[in-house]
C-alpha cells in the first residue's frame, strides 16, 4: 500500500508544492568528517542519536531475550548459549551473576540510552529548530558536546560487558550497598565503575542537551512563533528538557555521594556491613535509603523524561491524521505542566516499603494519584481528537494509537500501585514490571516509533515500507499486550520480580508455562523489530522518493523547508507564523498551513 | 486564544539564558546535596564540630573577587582595557586564593583528627569535603573561563567590542559567589 493511497491524496489547496531548492545552498564546504561525524547540524546529531539509540535498543532488547530464555526454560540447557556467551553460560544456561547482569544492563540501557537520549536526543534534536523555525539550535556546538557525551558513555557501557568479573549486577538503580562496595558482588568491583562513569558521562550529556533544548525553544523562535502558536511536540520536549536540567544534577550528586563511599572509605550510604569473606567493615552511620531519595528524586521524573516527548509526538500525528485540530490545546499545554510539577513531588512512592512514615506516605499517595487528573486530561483530549475525525491509518498514526491504548491500560495500575497499602504487597512484584513497561517503556516505544514513522519522510527524504510497518504494529502492539498482561496476574499471586529461577518455588510453579508463553512471545516480537530495522535501513537508502514537499498535509513548519534541508533549514528567509498549528478543516479547508496569514473572514488562534 | 509570551522587541542572548538555566541545574544538584546533609544529621551518629575559621575568610576573599568582576566589565565596557586586564586578573587570583584557603580548611579539619574520609571518617565531615569540594570545582570552571577570555584579550588581532563574554563569566562568578555565601549560612546556622 502506498502512501498517497492512506493518505488518500487530501484535495486541501497549496498541498503538492513541487520541491524547489533541493541542497543546494550549502555555502561553506562540508567534508565528510564534519557532516556526518562530528556535524552541528541539528539533523544529523538527531540522526546520530536515533541510530545510537538503535544500536542500543537491538542490544538490551536482546538481552530480555536472553533473560527470558532462563524464565521461560529454566530446566533446558541451549548449548549455542556457551558459544556466544563462554563463562557466562556454562553447559548452555545463564549462570545467576549473568543473568542478574542482563536483568540491570537491559534496565539501564533501555531507561537510559534508548528512551531518554534515543527518544528525546532525536527528537529534541530534528524538531526543535524545524517547528520553531529556527536555523539551528541556540548552541550547535554544545549540541555536538552532547552527542559526542552521550556516545562516550556508550562506549564505556558497552566496555563493561567485557571486563573479566561482568558488567554491574545489582539493579538498574544501582542502591548501596551492592553498588558501593566492589566486593559485594562480581560485578560492583570494574563493572560498577564502569558503569558510574558511564552514567556520568550521560548526564552531563543530557544536561548540555536539555539547556540547549530550552534556550532554543525559549528565544529562537521565529517571527510571530509565540508559546502558544507551539506545536505540542515542541512544548511536550520542553517540559522533558526542563525535568532533566532539575533532576539530573540531583542523582549526579546522589552519584559523587556514591564515589565517595566507593573509593574514599566514607560512609554516606553504608553502616554496619558485614561480607562474607571480608568480615566486618568499619563503615557506621551511614544511610542506604539516603540513596534512594536523591535517586528517585531523578527517577521519578525521568520516568517522564522518557514519557512527555511520546505523548507530544503522539498528539501532534494524531491531529495531524485526524485532519481535525487537537482537542483542547490549552488543556494538553497545562496538562504538560501539571505532569512535570508532580513528577517532582512523588518520588517516595518507589520507597513505600522502605520503613518510610506512613504519614508521609498518605502524602505521597495523594501527590501521586492526582497525576491521574492530567493524565486523564490528556488521554480524554486524545480520544476527542479522534472522535469523528476523518482518521488516515498511517503507521505513525498507528502507533500513536496504539500509544494511547496502552497509556490507558499501564496508566490504569498505576492507580493501583500508586496506594502504599496495596504497595505492601505489591512491591518488587511483576505487577510493577507489567505496570511500567507498558506505560513507560513500551507506550514511549510506540511514541518513538510513530516519530520514526511520521517524520522518517522529513529526515531521509524517502518513505518507508507502509506493508512491513503494519506488520511490525500489529506484531509489536499484540506482543506488547501478551508479554506484559500476565505479568499482572503473576504479581497478583506475589511472584517477585528479579528472581532466577521460579520452578524450585511453591507457590510460583504454576506459572512454569505461563513463563514460558510470556519468553516465547518475547522472542517474537524481538524479530519483529527486526523487521522494523531492515524496513528502516533499506528505506534510508532505497525507499521511494518524496515527491511533495508536504505529503501529510501537515501545518507545521518542518514541512515548509525543503524535502532534503541543508544546514539552515530554510533557503532564504525563514518563514515567518501566522497561526497556531491545529487549523485542520477550519472554514471548509482541509488544513491551513502555519505560514498562512490569517484571512479577514477568520478569527485567529 | 491568549498569547503567553509577546515578541520582545529585544531578547536575551541565547548564551546567557543557556547560561542561566545551567545555573539553576548547578542550584538543583546543591539543593540535593545540602537537603541529604539535612536528612543526614538527623540521623544517628553525627558528629558536631566546628567550622575551620579560614571558611571565614575565604568567603571574605570571594566577595572581594566579585567586586573586581563587576569592576573589570565596567572597564570592558569603558574600553579602559588595560584595567580591564588587570581586574580579571585580580580575580582569577583572587579565585585560586579562595581555593588554596579551603584546602587549607580541610588540613585544618583533619589537623583536628575529624576524618574527612576513610575508615575513620564521619558523614558530617565527608559531606563538608564534597560539597565544598564539588563548589571549588565550580570556582575553578571561573577561573578557566577567566584564563580563556584574559587570553582572547591580549591575542585576539581583532578588536572585540562585544561585551558577551566578560558578562558571561561575570554573571557565573557572581553565582558561584552567591553558592558559596549560601553553603556557608548553611553549615553555620541553617543545618
Amino acid at each position: 500500500m502506498s502512501n498517497e493511497a492512506v493518505l488518500h491524496a487530501p484535495a486541501g489547496a497549496g498541498l503538492h508544492h513541487e520541491a524547489h531548492g533541493d541542497h543546494h545552498h550549502e555555502h561553506h564546504h562540508e567534508t565528510f568528517i564534519s557532516k556526518y561525524v562530528f556535524s552541528m547540524d541539528h539533523k544529523m546529531i538527531a540522526k546520530q542519536f536515533l541510530i545510537t539509540g538503535m544500536v542500543w535498543a537491538v542490544l538490551g532488547g536482546l538481552m530480555s531475550v536472553l533473560f527470558r530464555l532462563q524464565l521461560g526454560y529454566p530446566e533446558a540447557s541451549f548449548p549455542w548459549l556457551e558459544d556466544i556467551l563462554g563463562k557466562w553460560a556454562e553447559g548452555g544456561k545463564i549462570t545467576p551473576d549473568a543473568y542478574y547482569a542482563l536483568v540491570t544492563t537491559h534496565g539501564t540501557v533501555l531507561v537510559f540510552f534508548v528512551l531518554t537520549a534515543g527518544l528525546s536526543g532525536t527528537f529534541a534534536n530534528f524538531l526543535i529548530p524545524l517547528q520553531i523555525g529556527a536555523r539551528d539550535m541556540a548552541s550547535p556546538f554544545m549540541n555536538m558536546l552532547s552527542y559526542w557525551f552521550f556516545f562516550a558513555a556508550s562506549i564505556v557501557m558497552l566496555s563493561s560487558m567485557f571486563v573479566e568479573f561482568g558488567p554491574f549486577s545489582g539493579g538498574w538503580t544501582a542502591y548501596p550497598p551492592l553498588s558501593a562496595l566492589a566486593s559485594a558482588s562480581p560485578g560492583s568491583g570494574t563493572g560498577m565503575d564502569l558503569w558510574l562513569i558511564a552514567m556520568a558521562l550521560f548526564v552531563v550529556s543530557s544536561l548540555l542537551g536539555g539547556l540547549n533544548y530550552i534556550a532554543t525553544i525559549l528565544n529562537m523562535r521565529t517571527k510571530g512563533m509565540s508559546m502558544t502558536r507551539l506545536p505540542l511536540t515542541i512544548w511536550a520536549l520542553f517540559f522533558t528538557a526542563v525535568l532533566g536540567v532539575l533532576s539530573f544534577p540531583v542523582l549526579f550528586s546522589g552519584f559523587i555521594l556514591l564515589i565517595f563511599d566507593r573509593n574514599f572509605g566514607t560512609s554516606f550510604y553504608l553502616s554496619d556491613i558485614f561480607i562474607n569473606g571480608v568480615g566486618a567493615l568499619p563503615n557506621e552511620g551511614g544511610s542506604a535509603i539516603l540513596y534512594q531519595h536523591l535517586f528517585w528524586f531523578l527517577g521519578h521524573p525521568e520516568v517522564y523524561i522518557i514519557l512527555l516527548p511520546a505523548m507530544g509526538m503522539a498528539s501532534e500525528i494524531l491531529s495531524v491524521n485526524s485532519r481535525k485540530p487537537i482537542f483542547g490545546y490549552m488543556a494538553m499545554v497545562g496538562s504538560l505542566f501539571a505532569i512535570a510539577i508532580l513528577a517532582f513531588l512523588v518520588w517516595a512512592h518507589h520507597m513505600f516499603v522502605t520503613g518510610l512514615n506512613p504519614f508521609l506516605g498518605s502524602v505521597f499517595v495523594l501527590l501521586t494519584l492526582l497525576i491521574a487528573v492530567p493524565s486523564a486530561i490528556k488521554v480524554f483530549n486524545w480520544l476527542t481528537t479522534l472522535w469523528r475525525g476523518n482518521i488516515r491509518f498511517t503507521p505513525g498514526m498507528m502507533f500513536s494509537i496504539g500509544f494511547v491504548s496502552l497509556f490507558i491500560s499501564g496508566g490504569l495500575t498505576g492507580i493501583w500501585l500508586g496506594n502504599s497499602a496495596l504497595d505492601i504487597h505489591l512491591h518488587d512484584t511483576y505487577f510493577v514490571i507489567a505496570h511500567f513497561h507498558i506505560v513507560m517503556g513500551v507506550a514511549s516505544m510506540f511514541g518513538m516509533f510513530a516519530g520514526i514513522y511520521h517524520w522518517f519522510p522529513k529526515m531521509y527524504g524517502r518513505y518507508m515500507n507502509n506493508t512491513l510497518s503494519y506488520l511490525h504494529f500489529w506484531i509489536t502492539l499484540a506482543g506488547a499486550y501478551m508479554i506484559f498482561w500476565p505479568m499482572h496476574y503473576q504479581g497478583l499471586a506475589g511472584m517477585p520480580r528479579r528472581y532466577y529461577d521460579y520452578s524450585v518455588w511453591e507457590s510460583f510453579k504454576q506459572f512454569a508455562e505461563l513463563n514460558r508463553f510470556i519468553s516465547t512471545v518475547a522472542m517474537i516480537v524481538f524479530a519483529a523489530q527486526l523487521l522494523f530495522l531492515f524496513n528502516f535501513f533499506y528505506s534510508v537508502f532505497k525507499g521511494r522518493k518524496v515527491t511533495t514537499q508536504n505529503p501529510y498535509g501537515s501545518n507545521t513548519l518542518e514541512w515548509t523547508a525543503p524535502i532534503n534541508p541543508g544546514h539552515g533549514n530554510w533557503v532564504g528567509e525563514i518563514p515567518e507564523v501566522h497561526r497556531w498549528a491545529y487549523d485542520y478543516g477550519k472554514d471548509g479547508k482541509e488544513f491551513i498551513s502555519q505560514t498562512t496569514p490569517v484571512g479577514a473572514d477568520e478569527s485567529s488562534h | 486564544m491568549s498569547t503567553i509570551a509577546k515578541e520582545a522587541p529585544k531578547r536575551i542572548h541565547p548564551h546567557k539564558f543557556t547560561l542561566w538555566v545551567a545555573m539553576g541545574s548547578i542550584i538543583m544538584m546543591f539543593a540535593g546535596l545540602t537537603s541529604a546533609y539535612i536528612v543526614k544529621k538527623n540521623q544517628s551518629s553525627w558528629l558536631e564540630f566546628d567550622l575551620p575559621v579560614v571558611f571565614m575568610y575565604s568567603t571574605l576573599v570571594i566577595i572581594a573577587s566579585s567586586v573586581t568582576v563587576h569592576l573589570a566589565t565596567k572597564a570592558f565596557k569603558a574600553r579602559e582595557m588595560g584595567r580591564y586586564r588587570m581586574l580579571i586578573t585580580v580575580t582569577a587570583i583572587l579565585g585560586l586564593l579562595f581555593m588554596g584557603l579551603q584546602i587549607l580548611g580541610f588540613m585544618d579539619l583533619e589537623a583536628r583528627n575529624i576524618a574527612l574520609t576513610g575508615a575513620r571518617s564521619n558523614s558530617a565531615a565527608s559531606f563538608l569535603l564534597v560539597i565544598t569540594g564539588l563548589h571549588m570545582l565550580h570556582v575553578l570552571g571561573g577561573v578557566i573561563a577567566l584564563m580563556v577570555i584574559f587570553i582572547k584579550a591580549y591575542v585576539s588581532s581583532v578588536k572585540n567590542y562585544s561585551s558577551l563574554s566578560i558578562e558571561l563569566v561575570g554573571t557565573y562568578w557572581h553565582f558561584v559567589d552567591i553558592l558559596w555565601i549560601y553553603l556557608f549560612i548553611f553549615y553555620n546556622w541553617i543545618s
